[in-house]
């Protein structure tokens, strides 16, 4: 099917270093569908890291297939790469990673700068997204005046500016307190819901990784599960405040 | 790529001592080129002036030394050279023009005033060897010359000191106290090249030095000639012709010394114009290490740069940038800090030459050709040094440049 947004094949990666190989990654296989909303779990050392390194195109496999909305990544030049992450792709990271000396305007922007708009219409989409994520007020401020769950919001926008139909966060709400994190995966079910984008995550959290509709479950570079959050007996133990 | 000149911008402004700084070095390094190659250019010039003053492709002949009782005098000493001898060196081929000349010093006197100088008896030709116009009246003629008429023409100095404002044309001066009709004031020519003022001097017809104003005891001689030739690469063959013809004329034996004496004033002229161009050349080179070190700071400090900002590199990267968009920023940097330090660096230049002349005296000339050589220079010194650290950018892989703390 080529519909689907991801299809991964087999995946593997490993590290080469002075100490020897070292496999991070074994056969890993999925497959993510339009308007699908997906948490990543595991423990540190999982490969979860890794793995969303590669979705994003910021990484390549060792071995295996990578398709991305039917394009094989493999077989892509720096150059499509780029075009993949600025068109396709959003990207969240844990730490926002905004440029602290631009605006929150001209950081939302830089995602256009390398489409060619004019910086007439960079502008307008940047205040059109700012909006968005609830910080139309706060377009000339820079990062560091604004807190964490803003900063992290100015993030999304950057990664929606372009309109993608794949977002990616790695702990978005890893830096953030708990009110904040609740605030953000609101704004991710949201943009989920009403807007269909594509969500991948990594979390280590149950109460975050609830907010998504499929889990999956990383361990030593395997899947151990794959299927609903519900299904999850971790997770549903969290949701229901059980201890495990 | 207006969108990356502001990225740009927007990182040097950041960074603005650390751009300034870096771009101290470029504007050093230009303003130094630009200065040193004025002051060359200047000295050069002047070498060119005072040897186009002086006349083109010129030879004075000299009357040359004897020998009596095996005492040798001095060149000039014997008074062997003759109106004669000039008339038919000018029948020579490939000689363009002669004049003969008899030089001395006499007291001027008008009204009030007076003023001593050297006065030089010659014909209408010395205007034509020695490139002299006239500011004011019209030279004298051959037929002057031949009837010997008190006539004469003065230099600016002369008119100068002699008639301070007035008109000297048509006025009679009085030479030795011999009343001479002023015909002409010669053009200013300023100093040559050992520094003499040219201006102060008067010509008269050569006649009426020999015969009315010095008195010379061998009647008809002159001291010096000065012969100019057709072109500079016909002055060897002139140079012979006029030896064989001398001698011939003056009856000297196969074997025996010249009775006169050759010198070719445009070879020496242009051995001093061949100095000034190598002193140009060194102040040029010696400056331009001093871009090249502006050029070398460039570098470090680009590659300080792309060091410190690797995690930005990353981010960009993350949402789309490609290689060449991170090698165009880096790069534009390093060609925005070169040319504005470029161009502040010709602002310092002209005006330290300008200084320079005012305070010295020098002559500091800024060309054109040294503002664009030193604009090109500079702009390639800031694309061939900002390469390499914006290359080092570009390459990074995106997953290494964002992990980078």
């Amino acid at each position: 099917m080529t519909d689907e947004v991801i299809k991964i094949n087999k995946l593997s990666k490993e590290y080469i270093t002075d100490a020897g190989t070292v496999p991070v990654l074994h056969e890993v296989s999925l497959s993510v569908k339009p308007g699908e909303f997906v948490a990543i779990m595991g423990p540190s050392g999982s490969g979860k890291s890794t793995f969303m390194n590669i979705l994003g195109c910021l990484d390549v496999a060792s071995n295996g297939q990578y398709l991305l909305n039917g394009r094989d990544v493999n077989q892509q030049s720096s150059d499509e790469l780029a075009l993949l992450r600025n068109q396709v792709i959003g990207f969240v990271f844990q730490g926002f990673n905004l440029l602290p000396r631009a605006n929150l305007e001209d950081n939302v922007a830089l995602p256009l700068i390398y489409r060619g708009l004019t910086r007439a219409e960079r502008i307008m989409q940047a205040r059109v997204m700012l909006e968005k994520v609830g910080l139309g007020k706060y377009h000339h401020s820079r990062p560091n005046q604004i807190s964490g769950g803003q900063q992290q919001r100015v993030a999304i926008a950057r990664a929606l500016v372009n309109h993608p139909k794949l977002l990616l966060a790695d702990e978005p709400t890893g830096n953030l307190d708990t009110h904040t994190s609740q605030e953000i995966m609101q704004l991710f079910s949201e943009l989920n819901n009403r807007d269909g984008i594509t969500i991948v995550l990594i979390t280590h959290e149950h109460d975050i990784a609830a907010y998504a509709h499929r889990l999956v479950r990383l361990a030593d570079g395997r899947v151990i599960y794959d299927g609903p959050v519900a299904g999850d007996p971790l997770v549903h133990a969290a949701h229901t405040g059980a201890e495990v | 790529m207006l969108a990356m000149l502001s990225e740009a911008w927007m990182a040097m402004w950041a960074n603005r001592l650390r751009t300034i700084l870096t771009m101290l070095g470029m504007v050093i390094g230009v303003g130094a080129v630009i200065l040193m190659l004025a002051v060359g250019q200047g000295a050069q010039q002047k070498v060119q002036a005072s040897i186009a003053a002086m006349g083109s492709n010129l030879f004075i002949i000299l009357s040359g030394s004897t020998t009596s009782g095996g005492m040798r005098m001095g060149g000039g000493a014997a008074p062997t050279l003759t109106a004669e001898d000039a008339q038919s060196i000018g029948e020579l081929p490939l000689v363009a023009a002669v004049a003969p000349s008899s030089p001395g010093v006499a007291q001027l006197v008008y009204g009030s005033s007076n003023w001593s100088t050297q006065v030089i008896g010659t014909t209408p030709s010395y205007l034509t060897v020695r490139n002299w116009a006239l500011a004011a009246g019209m030279p004298f003629t051959d037929s002057d010359v031949r009837s010997a008429t008190r006539v004469a023409l003065i230099g600016r100095t002369v008119a100068e000191n002699l008639f301070g404002d007035e008109d000297p044309v048509d006025r009679t001066i009085r030479i030795k106290n011999s009343p001479y009709v002023v015909l002409g004031v010669l053009a200013a020519k300023g100093q040559s090249l050992d520094g003499r003022d040219q201006d102060d001097t008067v010509l008269v017809p050569v006649t009426t030095a020999q015969r009315k104003l010095f008195g010379s005891q061998f009647a008809g001689t002159v001291r010096f000639i000065m012969t100019q030739a057709e072109s500079a690469e016909v002055m060897p063959q002139v140079e012979r012709s006029i030896t064989e013809l001398l001698r011939q004329r003056h009856r000297i034996r196969a074997g025996a010394d010249n009775d006169f004496t050759i010198r070719n004033l445009t070879a020496m002229a242009n051995t001093a114009a061949d100095t000034a161009k190598v002193m140009s050349l060194m102040l040029g080179s010696i400056a331009s290490i001093s871009l090249l070190v502006g050029g070398i700071g460039i570098m470090n400090i680009m590659l300080v740069s792309v060091t410190e900002r690797t995690r930005e590199i990353g981010i960009r990267m993350a949402i789309g940038a490609r290689g060449q968009d991170i090698l165009l920023q880096f790069l534009l940097e390093a060609i925005i800090i070169s040319v504005i330090g470029c161009l502040i660096g010709v602002l310092l230049g002209v005006g330290g030459a300008y200084a320079v002349s005012v305070i010295t005296g020098m002559t500091a000339v800024v060309t054109v050709s040294s503002i664009i050589t030193a604009f090109a220079v500079a702009a390639g010194v800031g694309i061939f040094f900002g390469w390499y650290p914006a290359r080092k950018a570009s390459r990074l892989r995106p997953i290494d440049a964002l992990r980078f703390q």
